[in-house]
């Protein structure tokens, strides 16, 4: 037998064991050849008559199985082959090919030897469904990175290998649904609680304890294929109370993703349907469920952005190439507001010396006061310790002195949106720094480029924006002006990198990307006010659309005042009269005669109660809208949900028109973890790509345009991809794939 | 087409459906079985004329299982060429099956055929034979399934019927409904139901409460907050993105009782009543089902009448009488709204709030209520209709003769 996954060996005693090590990598996952593999030990270990049973261990120290290789799976994603088969023909086909794991495993399971698994660190997805087709688990008890789950629903998957089914056999329907739908992991005493793991014993222990096992029983079957088998707390239609599980499931799953997501509602039906019936027909409509997942537009979008991108972008896949990576020894941080104190505290938690300066020792010591508070708190939840804290504290210098910058390799300056300020710092920093220092600017609005004017090194001047707050945000925008260097730019990666946030890097403009785009959303929704449309729709529409909040509630977090004071400087700036419309007019008549500025002061489009969480919709916005449309019918729902996802779409394909953003897969990333952009569409530049198609999106954008003007005008480049079938994924591919691409 | 004539209507009192009540301990097949014996021996009648028995019944499994129309037809010793089917309309099964038997005799394929519905709530609870449309995530998703006192509730939010609205609706059923028990109104149908020795157990309707008032109900909690929280007020808002918030207005004293009883009604061509010396009391005029929203649910009674109305040429203002099943109170005031019908037209004696409403017998109670009223009243016209679940409406408009 040749195996190149997995070290195979037969003891004196007739066990057999499989080591699960896939040649250069650090962690396994499921490959192709790991899945052939398995197929060959579960056809060894039922035919060889002198194997009397079998263990499954990893062979690497990192743990058993990360899960699927999703870097395969994303290359398989959407190249079906047509063919002269018929329909039927077609599906039958990739039903076999999607059961192949899930029918071999299950030959395992029912090989008449006792199979088990030795478990020392993580077992993910497709790495527990292996396990959990096992006879027999023994997890380490001394790993702390001992971890198991099927996270396969965060990116828009269902596990496909048996965990639907196995997963809620073992443990029952109440208590495996919530960990398949989210998909949270869980620790081996947990687990051993629960009765997925069967015997917990130290690291170096779990394959003798799971070889005893298998001698200890020759006899060994699965729960469920023994006579008179029970699922614990029943099965839906033949016991009341697991019916209701169902449909609270179902309830709750709708409440909280509108339906948006394919993957979760397939999982609910999987365990539904499944669970009824012999495990021999449940794991063979798990894996149609599974096939018409993976199909879906959503499937592909998710992985390819919340996965394989994200992956990428947090390694430095959007670094240029050719400059050696910045080892940060000293950061300073000027300005101790909030953005700095949460600059400081992500500076110091990743090990870099932070000098912290504000105008007076006394301000930077109260921006210090947010680590420390965030410190304490993690410490009091166990998240930290003292010790640890201490260090991290320590990291942090509190200055009034300029001289205290000297040496820095960076500065990210921090102050509020001023330029003049933030010249005076520009030349304040530079006086003492040195030449190959950066000096980076956390901004969400002032363009780069003037900002840059104030450097004497404009090519070591960078826009660096974070979003509030920042210890918990995992974005970073990095701006580059017209000056700034390639060099400059690949430090700046390197230090999100090195906070361990992701970055995307883009070009300026106002707004420079995030922040432009993501005002088009709330804009749009005051578009709908001023039309008439009540309140109500527009707040359910925007979260049933995926938008993590209702546009008006994003007005009100933002400030309404903010949002008048940017209206009214971008109608200066653009030479654009937008001070006459229903919109200007509206927001001017709640800032500035309601004096409802927003969540911080308790009212704005809605009412906040103390804990500063909205109550209602301040009644009296009617008094002066007229609402002309008060009832939303389903197709009205659709339309207005296009309506919010293209217009801001719209905006990210004039930014990559306009040179401001140049790869796709920043935009995506950007879109979701920035402002939140639906994440089951994988981002904008998905939605466009994969929810839509480029061809049909253009079409309706060029409806909404008719329909609603000038600001839904479908940009040329759109028109040009269309007209080419090209998606932003073939036009703006990420940096160094293009050739690739090409070919 | 033939013409069916309703010849008689009989129906049980309705117990407290729950161990305490006096029906408890009678099973669903005696309610049946005495219902449909009291119908056969006031009318003398041959049963070897009744082609067929439709009962209809909401949890047909257990004890009520198995079609128990036929059982119940062979238990009260109708001939046994007599055939007997059980239907289920949900809360209209009773009066699906008066109309699935006013069918057969227009159609010419019975020329008499009994009607009506049983339902012992207290022994088969309401939900024992589970179903999809809640708990197969294909289907409860896609129609936005929500338990139906949270449709109520929705109701009540998008046409603004207001706490007080619905508890003063349904002071004033209990108030009609008291008043017709005093005055005898119901004394034509009701058939009081004997124990195993045969002794009266119950000769009245226990569920009332005729001193309920605003003071006493506004004591009472929300009953479908709970549910609506839990995600039911989420999953109806993607059907109303209208609705801010679901205000919940129902409680147990404003929606309907849940109880045990069963109905019974006679139908026949006009040949068959003459041959063996019947009068007829009412004529159908017409029937109608439809399909409405299914989360919402309750909205089916307008849009049934609305089509019932069409089909037989008349207006709203036409209908002397209306009988709509008090599920809910706000179901009620939202048709009242909808059809601009007068409250004082709307459901005289009372209805379900007071009285209860036995899922599959409902609907054959309530008709029989309506050929008394129409007699004691001296009026002509009369629609009886009732909301469904999963979305629909069933209504039949009866005539005197």
């Amino acid at each position: 037998m040749e195996l190149e996954t997995f070290k195979f060996d037969i003891d004196g005693d007739g066990i057999a064991h499989a080591a699960f090590d896939v040649p250069g990598r650090s962690m396994n996952t499921l490959t192709a050849k790991a899945v052939a593999d398995i197929i060959a030990i579960s056809k060894e270990v039922a035919s060889n008559d002198k194997i009397k049973g079998l263990v499954i261990s990893s062979g690497k120290p990192s743990g058993f199985c990360a899960g699927a290789d999703l870097g395969e799976m994303g290359d398989r994603a959407g190249s079906s082959d047509g063919g002269s088969k018929s329909e039927d023909e077609k599906l039958k086909e990739r039903f076999q090919q999607g059961f192949s794991l899930n029918g071999t495993l299950r030959e395992l399971e029912t090989c008449g030897k006792p199979v088990a698994c030795a478990l020392n660190g993580l077992a993910l997805g497709g790495g527990l469904e292996v396990a959990l087709a096992c006879h027999y688990r023994v997890a380490a008890n001394d790993n702390p990175k001992q971890q198991f789950g099927l996270p396969e629903a965060k990116i828009g998957l269902l596990p496909g290998a048996g965990g639907t089914q196995r997963l809620p056999r073992l443990v029952g329907v109440q208590a495996a649904l919530p960990l398949i739908l989210q998909g949270e992991s869980f620790d081996a005493e947990k687990g051993h609680e629960m009765g997925v793991i069967q015997e917990l014993a130290p690291g170096a222990e779990v394959v003798d304890k799971a070889k005893a096992w298998v001698k200890a029983n020759p006899e060994a079957k699965a729960p469920w294929d023994e006579k008179g088998f029970k699922v614990p707390g029943g099965v839906p239609h033949k016991s009341p109370g697991a019916g209701q599980v169902m449909t609270m499931a179902n309830a709750m799953l709708h409440a909280k993703t509108y339906g948006n997501y394919p993957a979760q509602k397939h999982i609910l039906s999987c365990v539904y349907e499944g669970i009824q019936v012999p495990i021999d027909a449940a794991l063979r409509i798990e894996t149609r469920y599974f096939i018409k997942t993976q199909e879906r537009p959503e499937a592909k979008a998710m992985i390819r952005s919340l996965f394989l991108s994200t992956q990428a972008l947090s390694k430095g896949g959007n670094r240029p190439d050719g400059y050696p990576k910045t080892e940060f020894k000293k950061i300073a941080v000027i300005g101790a507001g909030l953005m700095g104190a949460g600059i400081a505290y992500v500076q110091a938690k990743a090990g870099i010396p932070t000098v912290l300066v504000d105008v007076s020792k006394e301000n930077a010591e109260k921006g210090k006061d947010y680590s420390r508070r965030l410190v304490e708190k993690d410490i009091s939840r166990g998240k930290s310790t003292q010790e640890k804290g201490d260090k991290l504290l320590d990291l942090i210098t509190t200055t009034d002195n300029y001289d205290d910058v000297k040496g820095a390799d960076l500065v990210v300056e921090a102050v509020f949106e001023n330029e003049e300020l933030k010249a005076k710092i520009t030349e304040q920093a530079e006086a003492v720094l040195g030449d190959d220092a950066v000096m980076g600017t956390n901004t969400s609005t002032l363009p780069i480029t003037g900002l840059a004017k104030a450097s004497k090194r404009p090519e070591n001047f960078i826009g660096i924006h974070f979003f509030s707050p920042v210890e918990r945000m995992g974005l970073v925008e990095i701006i580059s002006g017209k000056e700034t260097s390639e060099a400059t730019l690949a430090k700046a990666v390197d230090y999100v990198l090195a906070i361990r946030k992701t970055p995307i890097s883009v070009n300026d403009s106002r707004g420079f990307y995030t922040s432009r785009c993501f005002g088009t959303y709330t804009r749009e929704g005051m578009e709908m006010l001023a039309e008439g449309i009540k309140p109500a729709i527009i707040e359910n529409v925007g979260r049933q659309s995926g938008m993590p909040m209702g546009p008006l509630e994003v007005s009100d977090s933002v400030g309404l005042d903010t949002a008048l004071k940017v209206t009214r400087a971008t109608a200066e700036a653009t030479g654009v009269d937008i001070q006459s419309d229903d919109r200007t007019q509206f927001l001017a008549w709640l800032v500035e005669d309601q004096g409802r500025v927003g969540r911080k002061a308790g009212k704005g489009f809605y009412d906040y109660n103390e804990k500063g969480k909205p109550e209602r919709l301040w009644p009296d916005l009617n008094s002066r809208l007229e609402v002309k449309v008060d009832e939303c019918p389903p197709e009205l729902k659709q339309h207005l949900i296009h309506r919010f996802l293209i217009r801001q779409a719209i905006e990210v394909a004039r930014c990559f028109e306009e040179g401001v953003i140049t790869d796709a897969r920043d935009a995506d990333i950007g879109s979701i973890l920035a402002w939140g952009f639906a994440p089951y569409t994988g981002g904008c530049c998905s939605y466009v790509d994969l929810v839509w198609g480029i061809k049909p999106f253009v079409e309706e954008a060029e409806k909404m345009a008719e329909k609603y003007g000038e600001r839904f005008e479908v940009p040329k480049l759109l028109k040009d991809m269309a007209a080419k079938g090209e998606g932003f994924y073939d036009r703006f591919p990420p940096a160094g794939t293009k050739e690739k691409v090409a070919a | 087409m033939t013409e069916a004539y309703i010849y008689d209507a009989v129906r049980t009192p309705r117990g407290k459906g729950k161990s305490s009540g006096s029906l408890h301990e009678i099973t669903s097949l005696s309610l049946a079985t005495q219902t449909l014996q009291a119908i056969r021996d006031r009318n003398e009648l041959d049963t070897t004329y009744v082609d067929d028995v439709i009962l209809g019944c909401v949890s047909p499994v257990g004890e009520q299982g198995a079609d128990i129309a036929r059982v119940a037809a062979l238990n009260a010793e109708y001939n046994q060429e007599t055939a007997g089917v059980q239907v289920n309309r949900f809360c209209a099964s009773g009066l699906e099956a008066c109309n699935m038997a006013a069918a057969k005799v227009m159609v010419g394929e019975a020329d008499m055929a009994v009607g009506g519905g049983v339902e012992a709530m207290s022994r088969v609870p309401m939900g024992a034979d589970g179903g999809a449309w809640s708990s197969d995530p294909q289907v409860a998703l896609k129609t936005y399934f929500a338990p139906q006192g949270v449709g109520a509730d929705t109701i009540a939010t998008k046409w603004g019927f207001s706490r007080d609205d619905v508890d003063a609706y349904a002071v004033e059923s209990q108030k009609r409904a008291a008043t017709a028990w005093k005055e005898g109104r119901f004394g034509k149908s009701i058939v009081p139901v004997k124990d195993q020795m045969g002794a009266t157990i119950l000769d009245h309707d226990e569920h009332m409460r005729p001193d309920a008032d605003m003071q006493s109900l506004a004591g009472l909690n929300p009953s479908f907050a709970g549910l609506g929280g839990m995600g039911f007020d989420e999953v109806i808002k993607q059907r109303y993105p209208e609705l801010e918030a679901i205000d919940h207005v129902h409680h147990a004293g404003n929606s309907s009782g849940i109880v045990d009883g069963a109905s019974a009604v006679l139908f026949g061509s006009k040949e068959i009543g003459e041959k063996l010396g019947l009068k007829p009391r009412a004529r159908i005029k017409t029937m109608a089902s439809i399909g409405s929203e299914p989360g919402i649910m309750l909205t089916g009674p307008s849009y049934v009448t609305e089509k019932a109305l069409k089909k037989a040429g008349m207006e709203v203002g036409d209908i002397d009488l209306y009988e709509l099943n008090e599920a809910f109170a706000a179901v009620v005031l939202r048709m009242m709204q909808a059809l601009n019908i007068p409250h004082d037209k709307m459901n005289v004696n009372g209805g379900a709030i007071a009285m209860g409403h036995p899922l599959g017998a409902t609907g054959g109670m309530i008709l029989g209520t309506m050929v008394d009223e129409l007699e004691r009243s001296d009026k002509e016209t009369a629609l009886i209709t009732l909301c469904v679940g999963a979305g629909m409406g069933t209504a039949t408009i009866i005539e005197r003769v």
